[in-house]
């Protein structure tokens, strides 16, 4: 019983960070963290600081690895029980894509009706550019990290992602590969491991 | 979509395989969904643009937010559904993987290795679709300014995406809407 009440609140708590999350896995992180370790201290802060190194370090949505792995982690701590865990991860996994569905289903509905009308057609031409303005920004945030001091901005490159000159190099053939090569993204990620493991 | 119909398995089969290659978050997501959906006919490059764009107006993780779109324009809501489930799986079957076994991965010095490697490759794939897509988006010298604005805003300045996209669908409905009115 106190374990189905544990179940239940680990699926609201992940149900109200899907609704509530805008931009992506990292703005997620911190609202779950203050969910699950400040507001019940359902795990200790070393022990999600592991969990999201971990999920940054595997393949997949870090939004749904960090939800996988909290849920597994918190049913496993109460009750010993390895299929608990798997009963708690696919609880937080599926809760935190609920209201996503609801809301995208609705979107994807009025964008299949409207998509020939002039208006909506005037508005994504405003609304393309932009997203090549975010994507920009994605790729901008892994290399370089900003720090304001004042109203004067100070660069430094993102060491974990940028560890020496190689990863410069890797940066430029996986971009001439991709781009003019048209070679598989897939294997040029795998290419990239294997090159990780030959260089460092 | 017209013509054949996808089958349910086919979709969830191609959204495993770009599930299991997302590294980082959905961004990273966008050329691998561009090679294996063009690759099939499944979605046309004005398209793209489009899912990601209405894709980050919803709230929730971006890359099942794309999975739910792309799936519903090939089969409807069961097509959403077997696209985010495809999606999903690898990760979630990995994780519970390392939860259970591995607690040492992360101090697996071969894994950090090969992270080192794959970690650049990364951004180099966010901006192969950035590029192509900037090609068909940004058509006129004020297309490029609202691009340019977006990345200072959000990279310099720590906006946060979901502002500046309410900001840009107002302005560009209220703007598409007027001179619609002006040319009647």
């Amino acid at each position: 019983m106190e374990t189905l009440s544990l179940i239940l609140q680990l699926a609201w708590t992940f149900f109200l960070v899907g609704a509530f999350t805008f931009g992506g896995g990292y703005a997620m992180l911190s609202l779950i963290q203050t969910q699950v370790v400040v507001a019940h201290q359902w795990l200790s802060e070393s022990a999600f600081t592991d969990i999201v190194a971990i999920s940054q370090m595997t393949p997949g949505p870090i939004g749904i690895n960090t939800a996988t792995y909290v849920g597994y982690s918190v049913l496993y701590e109460a009750t010993g029980l390895q299929w608990m865990g798997v009963v708690g991860s696919a609880a937080a996994t599926l809760a935190l894509m609920l209201p996503s569905f609801i809301i995208v289903l609705a979107i994807v509905h009025f964008y299949t009706k409207f998509k020939d009308s002039s208006l909506f057609e005037g508005t994504m031409g405003w609304l393309r550019p932009t997203v090549v303005g975010l994507i920009a920004a994605a790729a901008v945030i892994l290399v370089v990290r900003v720090a304001w001091a004042g109203c004067v901005p100070a660069f430094s490159v993102v060491r974990e992602n940028f560890v020496d000159w190689k990863s410069w190099l890797l940066l430029g053939a996986a971009f001439a590969a991709c781009y003019w090569g048209k070679i598989n993204p897939i294997l040029i990620i795998l290419a990239g491991a294997v090159l990780g493991l030959l260089l460092y | 979509m017209e013509g054949k119909k996808v089958s349910l398995l086919q979709i969830f089969g191609v959204f495993a395989k770009i599930g299991a290659f997302t590294i980082g978050g959905g961004y990273a997501m966008i050329p691998i969904i561009q090679r294996e959906m063009s690759k099939r006919g499944w979605i046309s490059d004005e398209e793209l643009p489009d899912i990601v764009a209405l894709s980050q107006s919803a709230p929730g993780v971006m890359a099942v937010n794309i999975s739910i779109f792309a799936g519903y324009r090939l089969r409807g809501v069961a097509g959403s559904i077997a696209a985010t489930l495809g999606s999903v799986t690898p990760s979630f079957l990995i994780i519970l993987a390392i939860a259970a076994f591995f607690s040492a991965f992360r101090d697996n010095p071969l894994v950090e290795r090969a992270f080192r490697g794959i970690r650049p490759v990364v951004v180099a794939l966010i901006l192969v679709p950035m590029v192509n897509m900037a090609k068909k988006a940004c058509t006129t010298w004020w297309k490029w300014l609202l691009a340019a604005a977006a990345l200072v805003l959000v990279a310099l300045l720590n906006v946060s995406p979901i502002y500046i996209l309410l900001v840009v669908i107002v302005l560009g409905f209220s703007v598409s809407y007027y001179s619609g009115k002006w040319k009647r």
